[in-house]
């Protein structure tokens, strides 16, 4: 649940991440967009609750979504990279996935 | 005149809420409004549930298959959680993040409405606007969601 969820949400394993899906070489990459609601402190405040990035390294991504319009904020597995994308989703951000090759 | 804030840490861990009735009153209706919505197709919905895979429809239609209930349950939760503690003087820290993902929920769906831009600016607002009592509980949402992420990461 979008507020009250542990930090370290598990998931049970559904069968999806196939072999390529998790071979280092082709990571899913986890993709932060800018929009106008969403507010930066809102933004920096997520990345260091979801990912337990520093305030250092969070506020870096919140800015890059900012002036660059997106930023990368994870990357792994299919599988790894779709349960970040919900719970950013879970906080309204807005956050998609593409295979990063 | 420095203002206290409406929300600040205290010394049992937990949260001082200080609002007035009728800042209460507005955050009391609230929850029941987006709730109604919640489940509908309104437009003003699509920032609750944004894409994940924006460029392939199947693999979309496979997240929303399995996450659209858990991610409705989530922000229907947020809802419930502030709903139910909207009169306390104080909350614990898991009430607070619930107030917190109400009032980003109740901000993304007033801001699309609204088709807010990010560098609106609240007293250009015409006063014969008709939307004008929105754009200002927009800001007003926007200003305590701010104090209670100030709180938070205090």
């Amino acid at each position: 649940m979008a507020g009250t969820a542990p930090v370290e949400l598990e998931r049970p394993d559904i069968g999806w991440a196939s072999d390529e899906d998790v071979s280092p070489d082709h990571p899913w990459i986890v993709i932060v967009w800018n929009d106008p609601i969403n507010l930066m402190s809102y933004v920096t405040y997520v990345f260091q609750k979801l990912f337990g990035y520093s305030l250092e390294k969070a506020t870096k991504l919140m800015l890059d979504v900012h002036e660059k319009g997106k930023a990368v904020v994870s990357s792994g597995s299919r599988e790894r990279a779709e349960l970040d994308v919900f719970r950013l989703h879970e906080h309204g951000l807005w956050a998609t996935m593409e295979h990063n090759g | 005149m420095e203002m206290e804030p409406p929300v600040r840490r205290v010394a049992s861990g937990g949260f001082a809420v200080t609002l007035s009735d009728d800042e209460r009153d507005v955050l009391r209706g609230l929850p029941t409004q987006l709730r109604e919505l919640l489940g509908s197709d309104d437009p003003s919905l699509r920032r609750l549930f944004p894409p994940a895979y924006p460029d392939d429809d199947e693999l979309e239609a496979e997240y929303r298959q399995l996450m659209s209930e858990d991610l409705l349950a989530g922000h229907a939760a947020s809802l419930d959680l502030m709903e139910a503690t909207v009169d306390h003087d104080e909350l614990t820290e898991d009430e607070l993040v619930g107030w917190l993902g109400a009032l980003n929920d109740l901000r993304l769906v007033l801001g699309t409405r609204l088709d807010v831009t990010e560098d609106l600016d609240p007293t250009t607002i015409d006063p014969k606007d008709p939307r004008r009592h929105a754009f200002a509980l927009y800001h007003y949402l926007t200003w305590l969601q701010d104090e209670v992420i100030t709180a938070l990461s205090g």
